[in-house]
């Protein structure tokens, strides 16, 4: 009877399944992602962040929506508008403070999730397209970060987009123009807040979720890397199917889920119990509105971007301050080609990538640390050194990966 | 295009490619054309751009050495007494500056001298530091505990410890890179500055 072609259905016709199947492609994607789809079985504890981050995704989409229902816009209401949604809307203080925690904990696992990339070498052939879709996400969800910041009006919304937006200034020839493009007028204004709104719920948030799409796709096409960093595939039963590789589902759906569960808790934690996270999540200056004539006294960016800021002070130069923070994440794009050691985990690899790493992260933290400090001439030449082993790392990566004494690498994960 | 053609001879495939080729021209005319209006909407609107009307200040009640703060086109604008002993010590740090002829800065013409003023006593510059745009804090007094001994006077910007000696000029390795901007200016009267508009403007407001 039918005249379309419904042979690749593996539905029974007469059910709602099945006709739901022969018109649109319902259990092949099921189980090209998620139920054939062949993960390794030596998936440890930093393999939970991938799935968390898709989880805070669905928070911040949720709570946003619910959020923008009170917000208010403009520069003459967004202020008071959060303090409606915190005092007098149902609710509306548990969703606010989900939304802010939520960005902060989004970066705690982007910045754990990005480790793990680093330490067992998932950036490396054939995982170099996850690798660079994942910093564009990094990037696009830092801009997302930022312009949210500004939307509840304090004074570190204000002053934070000051800086920022004046960053481009630092442009050669065309920067004050651009900068006055970006902000909409010649300083932080309605026409500002207005336009960051709107890229702030609904530009960006379509970037994302394109993005995280493609990011999931090009994993699939190239399967998981593993802590041992061998390729599963290598080694195959006689049905084809990897002998060290598991179903995502049942096998990976439940463990995600208990870890899900897990970080839902400690989430609802600091969501009840530390809302502001110690003046990290929530700066105490964003509590007074929005005064353009008054810099807070010691102004500092929200915990994730203070490595990138600390290296901006480190340099006494205002265009080479903006080009060195631009350079701090341009490198990790880079990584796959910077690295040149033929083995993946850092399980097999030599010891001067493992030192390499190490310097890489404590400057990354102490950086960090400086970023939330007041620009002292001791606390900037501190700045100054760690900024110089930050961006070592990178330099001398590609000489020593090259000639690094490796370990054997199993044939088969452990 | 990677479609056969099944040996099909009436297809001339010269004359698709010049069609798509034509079409994809055509095309991406229109779309530049069509960013135009995309692209210029970020721009400052006109309502942004009348905002700039000059404002009018009494300097009448500032005492010698104290600082007012007026707010033009959004921004903060300083006016500061100078005490004839601050005026004195600006030459001696000329040599600490980084641009002491403020030949890098933006000034207008008339204010393009040692004091960077119309009139040597009353400063008058944008308190918007050079380097992102923050407000430094005026910090008179020599030595003042947050900026270091050696203090002689000047602007401390907190965000990122750019510094700027009473004229408005920025001192060696710090961020900024050039001295605090003035504004056009002109006074009405001994006791009022009006803000935003040059001397030679005199009527026109």
């Amino acid at each position: 009877m039918a005249e379309y072609d419904t042979s690749n259905s593996q539905a029974k016709s007469g059910t709602l399944l099945g006709w739901l199947d022969q018109r649109y492609p319902l259990i092949s994607t099921w189980n090209a992602h998620i139920g054939e789809y062949y993960a390794p079985k030596n998936f440890n504890f930093w393999y939970f962040f991938g799935s968390l981050a898709l989880l805070v995704l669905v928070n911040q989409f949720v709570t946003g929506i619910w959020l923008t229902m009170s917000y208010k816009p403009s520069a003459e209401e967004a202020f008071n508008s959060i303090e409606y949604i915190m005092r007098d809307v149902e609710w509306g203080w548990l969703i606010r403070y989900m939304h802010s925690t939520g960005a902060s904990a989004f970066f705690i696992v982007i910045y754990l999730h990005m480790m793990r990339g680093l330490m067992y070498g998932s950036y490396k052939e054939p995982r170099e397209l996850v690798w660079l879709i994942g910093m564009m996400l990094f990037l696009v969800l830092m801009a997302e970060a930022f312009m949210g910041y500004l939307l509840p009006w304090g004074q570190m919304s204000y002053w934070g987009a000051q800086v920022i937006i004046s960053l481009f200034g630092a442009i050669p020839l065309i920067g004050p123009d651009l900068a006055t493009w970006v902000r909409g007028d010649y300083i932080i204004s309605d026409a500002s807040l207005n336009r960051f709104f709107a890229l702030h719920v609904i530009a960006l948030p379509l970037v994302l979720l394109i993005l995280v799409f493609m990011h999931i796709v090009a994993l699939h096409r190239v399967g998981s890397n593993n802590p041992d960093g061998v390729e599963i595939k290598k080694v195959k039963n006689e049905q084809g199917l990897p002998v060290d590789g598991i179903p995502f589902h049942p096998y990976y759906s439940v463990k995600d889920s208990m870890g899900a569960v897990f970080f839902a808790i400690l989430f609802a934690l600091v969501v009840f119990y530390v809302p502001e996270g110690g003046g990290f999540f929530l700066e105490p200056p964003n509590f007074e509105p929005a005064d353009p004539l008054k810099t807070p006294e010691h102004i500092a960016p929200v915990w994730y971007f203070t490595p990138y800021y600390a290296i901006l002070r480190a340099v006494p130069d205002k265009f080479l301050g903006v080009v060195a923070m631009g350079a701090a994440i341009m490198f990790l794009f880079a990584m796959p080609w910077l690295d040149r050691c033929k083995v993946r985990s850092i399980r097999y690899r030599g010891l001067s990538f493992k030192l390499l790493l190490a310097m890489f992260v404590v400057s990354f933290i102490i950086l960090g640390y400086l970023g939330t400090q007041p620009a002292t001439p001791e606390l900037t030449l501190m700045a100054q050194i760690f900024t110089t082993t930050y961006f070592l790392f990178f330099l001398i990566l590609p000489y020593t990966s090259a000639r690094e004494k490796t370990k054997p690498v199993p044939e088969r994960v452990k | 295009m990677s479609i056969k053609n099944n040996n099909d001879s009436s297809v001339n495939l010269q004359r698709r490619r010049i069609l798509t080729g034509a079409t994809g021209v055509v095309g991406a005319a229109g779309a530049t054309f069509l960013a135009v209006p995309f692209v210029s909407s970020w721009q400052p609107s006109e309502k942004a751009k009348a905002a700039g009307a000059p404002v009018d200040a009494d300097i009448s009640k500032l005492k010698p050495g104290q600082m007012l703060t007026i707010e033009w086109r959004g921004k903060p604008v300083w006016v500061v007494r100078r005490t004839p002993e601050m005026l004195a010590k600006l030459p001696s740090l000329d040599d600490s500056l980084r641009d002491p002829a403020s030949a890098e800065s933006v000034q207008p013409d008339y204010c393009l001298n040692p004091s960077r003023a119309v009139k040597e006593e009353y400063l008058i510059v944008v308190g918007v530091c050079t380097h992102l745009g923050c407000a430094p804090l005026y910090r008179p007094a020599i030595g003042s505990p947050d900026v270091g001994a050696d203090w002689q006077g000047g602007f401390f910007c907190p965000c990122h410890g750019s510094r700027f000696d009473l004229a408005g000029r920025v001192f060696k390795s710090v961020p900024a890179p050039t001295n605090l901007e003035i504004p056009p200016y002109r006074f009405l009267t001994d006791a009022v500055v009006r803000i935003g508009e040059d001397p030679s403007e005199q009527g026109a407001a």
